[in-house]
């Protein structure tokens, strides 16, 4: 039950309370950058959930039975890129060839996340917060789906003012930029949650 | 310390490499060359003409569902002829068609008006108010939601507010067509030049009060009778062009009491008829010189 309970606070921690994009400011350039449709933002999460459970599962495994018994942890940033990068292409080759239907709705964007931040970000978090083996992945899970959440939110937000009436000076990306800021304001009330 | 970074480093760099490229080995897909060819000579407008989602779609559908090559509008018969040489398959080359709005009414002098519409520009929101704010309930509400789906810039304004089609670029992928709530745009092939303009279903009476343009089709069915080929049909008070049938000879609109119907080959057709009078007669003359 206990676990339970943890892994609970876990799932609050990572999706509302400390959000990739709004609390912790990682991952901006896709949350702006693929937020105009509800569908390709919704693939563009999808792929995210995807890779950052991969990248938390092996840049777990790299640190602790390569880096630590070396004593060479300042490695660290350029070891998981270099994981995170490999592993992204060598998954998309993957699923092309074994899951065509998956490789078309999430093909596009899987390149566009191999040097994402948020991605490098979750992997050097699990690092430092010391979580466990399968809490670095649930924790990947977690932030991957906080991702997801605020970018099909900022879609759906984005598609309703495209057909708002606004000051020319407005359009397209000052109010993207003033209702990102909006939705951060909003998560920070998620802050005062604790179990 | 040094050593141990750069070794591993090294080494991981170097297994991923490896890796990357065993599995690019592999997982390698095999992508069709052909697809890309032809890919390359669709025109790239994504017009959805053919019926699938984007010019690509079409190319992959060709190579591997042994779709039909012709069924590219804007790309015309040249795209038909170079896809058949990569494919090697015989080209079966498809007419060109042209647009045809089947109405004669819609500009700003020559439509009866319930009420002057000034609410959102579409005609598929114009003709929602009270039946459309033209008095025919068949005719061009002209709000131009067909010249704003055309991807060609085929489609003109004139300064009466008509909608006139430029038959060099109108590339026939029919966008306008469907763009139209009246369905008054329809496909035909070029070669076929006489039109009915008018699409009004009302009683003959009734279309002759409202149609603006006083061209409305009344159901009269002299057309139909008069036709050699038996091309023109009477469907619910209104004559319709079979254009299988039809070989262009203005018989119909010769005798429409309303010029509904669109002849432009009558001027050319009299002029090969005198022509022939003038051969004839000289042919005559010649044969009375000669005896």
């Amino acid at each position: 039950m206990d676990f339970l309970t943890q892994i609970f606070a876990l799932a609050i921690a990572a999706i509302f309370v400390q959000n990739f994009v709004l609390a912790r400011f990682l991952g901006l350039c896709p949350y702006i950058g693929v937020s105009k449709k509800l569908d390709s933002a919704l693939g563009m999460g999808m792929a995210v959930i995807f890779v950052m459970t991969m990248a938390s599962t092996f840049t777990w495994l790299i640190h602790n039975y390569l880096l630590v018994p070396l004593n060479i942890e300042f490695l660290q940033t350029i070891a998981f890129i270099l994981t995170i990068a490999s592993l992204v292409q060598l998954v998309e080759m993957v699923i092309q060839k074994m899951a065509p239907a998956l490789y078309k709705a999430l093909g596009v964007f899987l390149p566009l996340i191999t040097t994402n931040c948020a991605v490098l970000g979750v992997a050097i978090l699990n690092i430092n917060e010391e979580y466990s083996f399968i809490f670095s992945i649930l924790n990947g899970l977690f932030a991957g789906l906080g991702f997801t959440l605020v970018l099909v939110l900022m879609a759906g937000i984005r598609e309703r003012l495209e057909r708002a009436e606004l000051p020319k000076s407005m359009k397209g990306m000052p109010i993207a930029m003033i209702v990102a800021g909006c939705m951060a304001l909003a998560f920070l009330g998620f802050s005062g949650l604790k179990f | 310390m040094l050593l141990y970074s750069m070794i591993t480093l090294g080494a991981l760099g170097l297994i991923y490499g490896l890796g990357l490229a065993f599995a690019s080995r592999k997982f390698h897909v095999k992508i069709d060359p052909k697809i890309e060819k032809i890919n390359k000579i669709l025109p790239g407008v994504n017009c959805g003409a053919c019926g699938y989602p984007g010019c690509s779609a079409y190319a992959e559908a060709v190579v591997s569902k042994d779709e039909e090559i012709n069924l590219c509008a804007p790309g015309g018969n040249d795209v038909v002829k170079h896809i058949s040489e990569i494919l090697g398959i015989k080209a079966t080359a498809s007419e060109r068609k042209i647009a045809v709005i089947h109405c004669q009414s819609g500009g700003k002098d020559n439509t009866f008006l319930r009420y002057e519409y000034q609410g959102i520009s579409t005609c598929k929101a114009a003709i929602l108010v009270s039946g459309g704010p033209n008095f025919c309930n068949y005719g061009c509400v002209f709000q131009y939601d067909c010249v704003k789906a055309c991807n060609f810039d085929a489609m003109l304004i004139d300064d009466n507010g008509m909608i006139q089609i430029d038959k060099d670029k109108c590339t026939g992928c029919g966008a306008c067509a469907k763009a139209c709530p009246r369905n008054l745009i329809e496909l035909v092939s070029e070669k076929k030049r006489v039109h009915i303009l008018c699409s009004s279903h009302d009683k003959g009476a009734e279309s002759r009060k409202r149609c603006g343009n006083k061209t409305a089709c009344i159901g009269c069915s002299i057309c139909e009778k008069k036709c050699p080929k038996d091309a023109i049909e009477m469907v619910d008070n209104l004559a319709v062009i079979n254009y299988d049938k039809c070989i262009n000879c203005g018989i119909c609109a010769d005798n429409c009491p309303t010029n509904a119907i669109f002849d432009p080959l009558k001027e050319v057709r009299a002029k090969k008829k005198a022509e022939a009078k003038k051969k004839a007669a000289a042919a005559k003359k010649q044969a009375e010189q000669k005896s």
